[in-house]
């Protein structure tokens, strides 16, 4: 292992023992990797504040009482509670205090109480060719694909170990010839679509390449002009949940791909899929667990976390109110701010949705009333929350979960 | 010799070899120490105290939260023997390590035919650290 001037004065308590501490953990997960050295980042997005037993508390705690701080600015993901709307979480109160401590201790170390799976929106948007430190499987697809800003798939621990020197394995994503597309997945005859019909196919092509593509990037090409940064979000977020994509080439839309062969770095890759109106319905019809007609308990919206775009497409979509069942959208608390600001969350309380922020209604106890199906637009929500909240699911887009949550039960626009 | 040492420390017991990787988020029980994979092929067994040989870790980051709270425990492996690096199982058991001063030694072998015979033995002795690496059946 090659150790920087920077590195040698960590190690040496130069910056506090909270550094040199985290720094060894940062060299022998690097090891484990095959790093030949260390980097700097430019940010850390931390996935720290979700409780999995004491041990996330007392690693956590140590750095605290080491009086550590994080040397890079640093997002945090979503924890177990709404923070802000504490009453939502109905939970066993003892976790539900563990996770409070969690999500309070990571401030207490200089981390931004972001509490969002998606900091990028609003909140810390990389730049194109940054380094970074990023957990958070969705937030990781985003910050390469959508950016082009450079994070392997960090996790547990070694997240905060990065924030608190500054320092980040050189391996992977972060070196250009590991960055190229290796398949083509080609898409056709959604030439025309429109908003609605590219969200529900950017989640198709995500859970595809998640399934089949394994380690391996893709370029896809066909995605609609009418995709947006949403849509993508949600591809990877999709991705990210089938399978352990780190990372997408879009052709034409994303920034390492403004054409297939700048994708692929001017290889001919092969084609490992094409994929046409059928098979992306079939794939859509795979995700939901009922079949049309099926009545609900609730609809959940916001995983990954709603944008002040998603916001703008579902607020005239408001006027179906009275809904027949709840209506949960999850956002980053600095979009919330903005929401009630300009007045918009008052609408949307009045229409009967609520408005969770700081967590997910997939990772906790939020959603009152689970005896029904749950319908959503997201293929993340789809995938886990069976497992995580053993509740029937069904998928849909947004337009479509809007009219079913009028219905009471699955319909389609 | 390829072999690498992960995570340092002595270690001895009962064999345990899983034929395919585990995710210890979601897949390992830190309460009981038991694989609760559903679709893992020895689903139900018990991995504490063993020497526990599989090729590779899979899955989620959050495993190492999930190895690390095993070993806070005491029902993790005593030791475990991976055919390549993997660096959630090395994060779980190098926090362990660091928060409790207990050692979970994690090795990778590098070498199939090796890492075949090792996993075949009924039971090993592991002493890992930096400069010296030994693994053999305990007399």
């Amino acid at each position: 292992m090659e150790l920087s001037t920077t590195d040698h004065e960590i190690l040496n308590g130069d910056h506090g023992p909270a550094a040199a501490d985290a720094l060894q953990l940062v060299l022998r997960f690097a090891e484990a990797v095959g790093a030949p050295r260390l980097r700097a980042c430019a940010s850390a997005h931390v996935d720290g504040c979700l409780y999995h037993g004491q041990a996330s508390l007392d690693y956590i705690e140590r750095f605290v009482a080491l009086k550590g701080r994080v040397k890079v600015p640093t997002t945090l993901n979503v924890g177990s509670v709404d923070l802000i709307h504490p009453e939502l979480f109905i939970g066993d109160s003892k976790l539900g205090a563990a996770g409070r401590r969690l999500m309070e201790a990571h401030v207490e170390l200089g981390c931004t109480p972001s509490f969002t799976c998606a900091p990028y929106q609003t909140l810390l948007r990389p730049r194109f060719g940054d380094h970074l430190a990023w957990a958070e499987s969705n937030a990781i697809v985003f910050a390469n694909s959508v950016i082009g800003a450079r994070t392997n798939r960090y996790g547990d621990f070694i997240d905060l170990a990065c924030a608190l020197t500054g320092r980040v394995p050189d391996y992977g994503l972060h070196r250009c010839e590991n960055r190229r597309a290796r398949v083509v997945v080609d898409i056709h005859g959604f030439e025309h679509a429109g908003p609605d019909q590219a969200g529900g196919l950017a989640v198709a092509t995500g859970l595809f390449i998640g399934k089949h593509c394994g380690d391996a990037i893709a370029a896809i090409t066909g995605l609609p002009r009418s995709t947006s940064e949403d849509d993508l979000k949600a591809l990877g977020a999709a991705a990210a949940s089938a399978g352990s994509v780190a990372m997408f080439h879009a052709v034409g839309l994303t920034p390492e791909a403004p054409d297939l062969l700048t994708a692929t770095g001017g290889l001919d890759v092969p084609v490992m899929a094409r994929l046409g109106p059928e098979t992306v319905s079939g794939i859509l019809e795979n995700l939901s667990t009922v079949t049309d007609g099926a009545g609900l308990t609730a609809v959940a919206l916001g995983t990954p976390h709603f944008s002040l775009g998603e916001f703008d497409r579902l607020m005239p979509m408001l006027d179906l109110a009275p809904f027949a069942v709840p209506i949960y959208v999850n956002t980053g608390r600095h979009e919330y701010e903005q929401l009630s600001a300009d007045g918009r969350a008052q609408r949307l309380e009045a229409a009967g949705v609520t408005v969770v922020v700081d967590t997910c209604t997939y990772v906790t106890a939020i959603i009152r009333d689970l005896s029904g199906a749950v319908m959503t637009n997201s293929g993340k929500w789809a995938y886990y929350a069976p497992g995580n909240l053993g509740v029937d699911v069904a998928f849909g887009t947004l337009a479509d979960t809007l009219l079913s949550a009028k219905a009471g039960r699955v319909v389609r626009a | 010799m390829s072999a690498r040492s992960l995570v340092s420390g002595k270690a001895a017991g009962p064999v345990q070899t899983l034929d395919d990787p585990l995710s210890f988020w979601g897949g390992f029980d830190s309460s009981s120490g038991k694989v609760i994979d559903r679709f893992h092929a020895q689903h139900g067994i018990c991995l504490s105290g063993t020497v526990l040989c599989m090729e590779r870790g899979r899955g989620s980051s959050s495993g190492a939260s999930v190895l690390a709270e095993a070993i806070r425990l005491g029902t993790a492996p005593a030791a475990i023997i991976l055919l390549d690096e993997d660096a959630i199982i090395t994060t779980g058991a190098l926090v362990a390590q660091m928060l409790y001063k207990i050692d979970c030694p994690v090795v990778a072998i590098r070498d199939r035919a090796e890492w075949r015979r090792l996993s075949a033995l009924p039971r090993l002795a592991v002493e890992a650290g930096a400069e010296r690496l030994v693994i053999t059946p305990p007399r």
